[in-house]
């Protein structure tokens, strides 16, 4: 007995919802940015896992897709970050539901 | 491709996750998603794509959790511990989780076996990426100049 | 008669799989793999223990000193003492330490350090661990000891860890940059990220005499020196201890850890260095080739042994010779010259691969290097840097 694409997808999704309720439910800026990294992490095993179950082809489209989202994820990481240390530079906090000075 | 690896990698993937979701300590969170990472470049090993498995643990657990971990290093005024938990988001991502589990059980296509492929060589990969992906590629390499000269602008000290 | 003597471990290893014959497939994948980690930790425990004493009578020696001389002949059972005494030693933890990250941070080091141990082709067909991309799975697993290192450093929960980690994730951060960036030109000219392709394109020999080693074409002897400095730095060896200079502050990120964890850090560290070693042996040094053709006789992992000797003490010469470097020297040193002349190195392959890979080649390739090396020299104007401090209030 194999695993299926559709084990995989679960596994993929529960990954998914697990970066969802980190970004949603927590209140510090860094859990937020981990929560966002575990959903794009997600879609990578979605992305390479559709790669294996599909039959042959002449480019290896998944795992570039997989590659490339990868290296945007390293970028979108560190300029997060940076953005944490310039908001904790000002306010600081890094509780996102402090940062509410444009509240009327 | 075997079950048991596939189950002792889930659950050791999909509990690091949640202790990363939910761990009071943000050191030990940020720690956590680290290893819920090797998982992940577990699975990728699993599929065959090892060189995209390797690449991850480079990028991710050379570069992104330790920028992680310094910037909670930078950040840390009190006692680096999470205030408080919005239990909304809970109820809002298990209802995404059923939903997609839902739709994908649903999906009869789905339930397909692994067809046989030829192992995926670095050197294909390279090809691949000098060939037809030399355009994506490039504009990596620029987004990747721009994200580091506006993470160096973005946390430069501010001149009063 | 030499071949068998050169495949001796292999049929050895053969002969105690031939034990399992009737079981399943993977009892068989299983017992390779426990006889390949086996001795992978029996040789480089042994030769750990080896080099410890060995290091500090060479440096002995160098300093006029006997060196360790009561224990056993010659003082060459100190390491058991040594191990001993680390092991009775009372194991301490700060009471504000972060209990859990205190106690990972040595195991995960450890580990990593192993495994990077695994992909280096010690002999023919002696490859622990067979990967297509052998070389980036070193660097990944290596980038985790970053990461150990900052987990020692907070777990430990004292200013003296914290800012000894610090320092050590800046300069691994820096140097990590030449380290790879140097790895490129070998990787681009064999056209391989597997280590054994990489030592079988360095075999023969150029008019029968010169072997085809990298390190003796002008880019990839460049490569080598860079390759070894940055290696040197990611094992924080002197002259580049800065994050555990024991004047400036105390220990680094190893300052709360006593007893074994300590000298698990201890252990790390020297394998760390050996997997550098080992590695800079198989892209640079035809791992284990023969540097001539007579000598091909002596077994391949012997001819390995040797290079990785060779290696090895050169970083205990350094050691015994060069002083503390600066951080900021070290910084300007990593991001004004070694990164540079890395990337010229990657230059300098590709004319000496386009210009025939022959004489021709040989000496494009030297003028590229030294025409870069002598623009950065002059633009660094490193007389004035490095000139000797003129002290205008001592006398």
């Amino acid at each position: 007995m194999t695993p299926t694409l559709q084990v995989f997808l679960i596994v993929s999704a529960a990954l998914f919802s697990i970066g969802l309720l980190a970004a949603l439910s927590r209140r510090h800026a860094i859990f937020i940015l981990i929560g966002i990294e575990m959903m794009l992490t997600a879609a990578n095993l979605n992305f390479i896992a559709f790669w294996r179950f599909s039959p042959p082809a002449q480019q290896p489209v998944g795992v570039m897709i997989a590659i490339f989202s990868i290296a945007i994820a390293a970028a979108e990481a560190a300029v997060g970050l940076a953005m944490v240390i310039a908001v904790y530079r000002h306010y600081r906090t890094t509780n996102v539901d402090q940062l509410d000075q444009l509240k009327g | 491709m075997s079950s048991a690896a596939f189950v002792i990698i889930s659950i050791f993937t999909l509990a690091a996750a949640l202790a990363a979701a939910t761990l009071r300590k943000l050191m030990h969170a940020a720690l956590s998603f680290a290893v819920a990472l090797v998982g992940i470049a577990a699975f990728f090993f699993l599929l065959g794509a090892e060189f995209v498995g390797l690449a991850l643990v480079f990028i991710y657990i050379g570069a992104v959790a330790v920028l992680i971990v310094f910037t909670i290093l930078l950040t840390r005024r009190h006692a680096g511990k999470d205030r408080g938990f919005n239990w909304s988001g809970v109820a809002i991502a298990v209802a995404v989780f059923g939903g997609l589990t839902w739709s994908i059980v649903k999906t009869q296509s789905l339930s397909i076996v692994a067809p046989h492929v030829p192992a995926l060589t670095v050197k294909r990969i390279g090809q691949a990426l000098m060939t037809s992906y030399v355009w994506p590629l490039q504009c990596v390499g620029l987004l990747l100049t721009a994200a580091l000269i506006g993470a160096l602008v973005l946390v430069m000290e501010e001149k009063r | 008669m030499s071949k068998s003597i050169d495949q001796a471990f292999v049929h050895a290893k053969q002969w105690l799989l031939s034990w399992l014959a009737g079981s399943p497939g993977w009892v068989v994948q299983v017992a390779s793999i426990l006889i390949n980690i086996f001795m992978l930790l029996a040789v480089f425990l042994t030769l750990f223990a080896l080099i410890s004493v060995l290091e500090r009578k060479i440096l002995a020696r160098m300093q006029n000193r006997y060196g360790p001389n009561r224990v056993g002949p010659f003082g060459l059972f100190q390491p058991i003492a040594d191990g001993i005494k680390m092991l009775i030693k009372e194991d301490i933890v700060p009471a504000r330490a972060d209990k859990i990250v205190h106690f990972l941070a040595p195991v995960l080091i450890a580990a990593v350090a192993i495994l990077t141990l695994g992909v280096i082709p010690y002999g023919r067909n002696m490859t622990p661990f067979t990967i297509d991309g052998g070389i980036l799975f070193f660097f990944a697993v290596g980038s985790a000891t970053e990461l150990a290192v900052f987990m020692a450093g907070w777990g430990s929960n004292n200013k003296f860890s914290m800012l000894g980690a610090m320092r050590a994730i800046a300069q691994m951060f820096s140097y990590e940059l030449p380290l790879i960036i140097s790895v490129l030109p070998v990787v681009m000219v064999v056209g391989s990220l597997t280590p054994d392709r990489i030592v079988a394109a360095q075999a023969g020999y150029t008019f029968g005499l010169v072997p085809r080693w990298f390190a003796f074409t002008p880019w990839g002897a460049a490569a080598f020196i860079l390759f070894s400095v940055s290696g040197l730095v990611e094992s924080n060896r002197t002259p580049f201890d800065v994050p555990e200079g024991e004047s400036e502050i105390v220990a680094g990120h190893m300052t709360e850890y006593s007893g074994f964890k300590y000298a698990t850090f201890f252990m790390a560290e020297y394998i760390g260095m050996f997997a550098v070693s080992g590695l800079a042996t198989t892209l640079f040094l035809g791992g284990w080739h023969a540097p001539a053709r007579i000598l091909e006789i002596i077994p391949s992992y012997v001819w390995f042994l040797v290079k990785l000797g060779a290696l090895l003490f050169v970083y205990i010469w350094v050691r015994g010779t060069l002083p503390r470097t600066r951080i900021d020297q070290m910084m300007n040193f990593a991001w004004k010259f070694m990164l540079p002349m890395a990337f010229t190195c990657i230059v300098a392959a590709a004319v000496w691969h386009y210009a025939s890979r022959g004489l021709r080649g040989w000496l494009w390739s030297l003028v590229v290097i030294a025409v870069v090396y002598t623009a950065l020299s002059i633009l660094l104007d490193t007389k004035r840097k490095f000139a000797p401090r003129v002290y205008r209030f001592a006398e």
